[in-house]
């Protein structure tokens, strides 16, 4: 190996890569911009969602209320809620949305309270998944339940009893989890989902560019005269793609946690970017209340990690691209690796996966097991180096067969 | 010098299975002087040049360029040779010389002697004009330019042409004509490829006729002449592979 012929060559790739504008917008800007976007943009129209559902009153109608005078007008004169007289074709209209929710009371409801008959059933009509029916049907079902509460402490105190003889204590739960143990649990399967996802597409598209787009080009061949060792060739292509892997993480990453920090008031509500300027980076959601928030040191660990991941997702895009004749033979191979790599960070998002020795030892699941942990606050030291050892086994693998793949005729001169 | 000893390629492939693309080729070219290969497509011209230019490892024999042998010192063999093709271009986002920097720096050349053959090269060549600009955007005849000061940056003793006209209009076509006679005339050993006669003709002081993977006559274009009795190359050409095959009949026979 010659480090000057390789820094020659992973210079000239650099200065190549960064002319590129269509390598550079699909892997770096796209994603940039995109992701925060995504999160938060997503995240945000979720919220104003959900609150214009629990802004609105709901319209809801009764359905055999004469039976039921008391909790009839106990409905009319709740603001929570605006009656409406019941449709002929109610459950069209609630399925058409001009009505959220539909109350159907059974007949003399009260008269068979008083007489103490069976207790009947009293039903709620909705449209499950519609976030307004929905929050018609818990309004209603609150003042329903207030109703017969009501009921209950009258008639106990009919019998001379207090309320509290039939709750004779209460049930309460504290979280005792810190909030970056919840931040952990929460994002701990959702951060190395994204950067994995992250490293391998800012991986494939230079990998691609510089092996079966230079063969396609024409450029390989010219490379190839030059006295230059095959694994020299190798080497400073594999630092760009390396670097194309990192920088598009980084990038996004950057983006993402600016676009906390400074679109806080948007995504968190009305505490405000303020709040969040005012704290600093890595406490910001932990300082709005309740919100989880990110360990930084956790933060830094999975970079860590995921180091020997880049490797590997680079060496291997590298590879796979070199068998390409052309670039998009390379996107076809690579396209559909794509989700191969997302599923082990599905599999560990699922709840029950632990990180065992054997696990330990399955790349990319072991990456996303032990970033959960880390994230949350646990760093089990054994495994850690388990991991490592493994992970850059594998990707010293992968850098080998890179080299090899790049010494076939075969492969070089494919047609 | 380039001294070929019974140089052979099989390349092997599942669907066709075993092909022999050059098969006990030998030849020598001396310095100061221009050998052409040449042969139809399919011949076994280019995984010729390709050996001697160590993009490949022989199945069997060896060649000595410029004093090394392609199978003991590949690197240093390359690091004397200068390959042209018309499968060797440029890279379309780097200037012309930023092409020549980087090919420089590949063949260990300093910072200085870099700069001086890259103003001789300019010179020699008229690029100095779109030397800064981008490779993507230059006409065929500056692409091709650039590629030979590509492969004059080292300054080899060796040359290896493969088919380098090959798609070029009758001006471009012409200057590389120009350019190969010039090695020549500055005593480098020259090898050149091509299926055009009238370049051989023109250009070559000896002529390997190679068909089917094997050389089949070689000599200067009078070796030939006398030898076969004719003055026209490509009636030459034609006898020494074996004539040609029948033309399929235009009219069905009754």
């Amino acid at each position: 190996m010659n480090a000057a012929h390789v820094w020659v060559i992973y210079r000239k790739e650099l200065r190549d890569a960064l002319r590129d504008r269509r390598t550079l917008i699909s892997s770096i800007v796209v994603p940039t911009l995109l992701m925060p976007l995504l999160l938060f943009g997503v995240g945000r129209l979720m919220q104003r969602a959900v609150a214009e559902a629990r802004e609105e009153v709901p319209a809801v109608a009764v359905l055999g209320g004469e039976g039921a005078p008391a909790l009839l007008a106990r409905l009319s004169g709740d603001a929570r809620v605006r009656l409406v007289p019941v449709p002929a074709d109610w459950r069209e209209a609630i399925a058409a949305k001009r009505l959220r929710a539909v109350l159907e009371v059974p007949e003399r409801l009260e008269e068979r309270l008083r007489s103490g008959e069976a207790s009947p059933a009293v039903r709620i009509f909705h449209y499950q998944g519609e976030l307004k029916s929905e929050n018609g049907a818990r309004v209603t079902e609150r003042i329903v339940v207030e109703h017969r509460e009501r009921v209950v402490t009258e008639r106990l105190a009919a019998r001379g009893l207090s309320p509290e003889a039939v709750r004779p204590f209460e049930v309460r739960r504290e979280n005792v989890a810190p909030p970056e143990k919840v931040g952990g649990n929460l994002f701990g399967g959702l951060v190395p989902y994204f950067i994995i996802l992250l490293c391998f597409t800012g991986a494939i598209y230079p990998a691609m560019d510089i092996t079966a787009g230079e063969k396609e080009r024409g450029t390989m061949e010219t490379l190839l005269c030059s006295p230059v060792a095959r694994v020299d060739i190798v080497l400073g292509k594999f630092f760009l793609v390396l670097t194309g892997s990192l920088a598009s993480m980084f990038f996004v990453v950057a983006s993402m946690a600016g676009s906390a920090l400074l679109g806080g008031a948007l995504f968190f509500g009305s505490s405000g970017a303020a709040a969040a300027a005012a704290l600093p980076p890595g406490t910001a959601a932990g300082g709005m209340g309740s919100l989880p928030t990110i360990d930084p040191l956790g933060l830094a660990g999975v970079f860590a990690m995921v180091l020997p991941v880049a490797v590997l997702f680079s060496a291997v895009a590298l590879t796979v691209s070199l068998f390409a004749k052309s670039y998009k033979e390379a996107q076809s191979y690579l396209g559909p690796l794509i989700v191969v790599v997302l599923v082990p960070g599905m599999i560990a998002a699922l709840p029950g996966t632990e990180l065992t020795a054997r696990t330990a030892l399955i790349p990319l699941l072991n990456l996303s097991l032990v970033c959960k942990e880390m994230l949350s606050g646990s760093w089990p030291w054994g495994y850690i180096a388990l991991i490592f050892g493994s992970s850059s086994l594998y990707a010293a693998g992968a850098l080998a067969l890179a080299v090899r793949m790049f010494n076939r005729e075969d492969v070089l001169f494919r047609s | 010098m380039i001294a070929a000893h019974g140089l052979s390629k099989v390349f092997r492939d599942r669907r066709r299975g075993e092909l022999r693309a050059v098969d006990n080729v030998s030849f020598t070219v001396e310095p100061g002087r221009i050998y052409g290969l040449l042969g139809a497509n399919g011949a076994g011209k280019t995984t010729t040049l390709r050996l001697l230019a160590t993009l490949l490892r022989p199945t069997a024999g060896t060649a000595e360029v410029a004093g090394r042998d392609i199978n003991l010192d590949p690197a240093g063999v390359r690091a004397r040779v200068g390959f042209l093709a018309t499968s060797t271009a440029l890279y379309g986002r780097l200037t012309a010389r930023e092409t020549l920097e980087y090919f420089g720096r590949l063949h260990g050349l300093t910072p200085d002697i870099l700069r001086a053959r890259i103003d001789l090269l300019a010179g020699e060549l008229e690029m100095h004009e779109f030397l800064d600009r981008r490779c993507d955007s230059f006409s065929t005849g500056m692409k091709q330019k650039t590629s030979i000061a590509r492969t004059l940056v080292h300054d080899p003793a060796v040359m290896i042409f493969d088919e380098p006209t090959l798609g070029l209009d009758v001006m471009a076509a012409r200057a590389v004509v120009r350019f190969v006679r010039a090695c020549r005339d500055r005593g480098k050993t020259v090898i050149y490829s091509t299926h055009v006669m009238s370049e051989v003709e023109k250009l070559c002081d000896v002529i390997g006729i190679i068909h089917g993977g094997r050389l089949r006559d070689e000599g200067s274009l009078a070796d030939l002449r006398a030898r076969h009795g004719e003055t026209d190359l490509e009636e030459i050409f034609v006898r020494v592979v074996g004539g040609e095959p029948a033309p399929p009949p235009l009219l069905p026979p009754r």
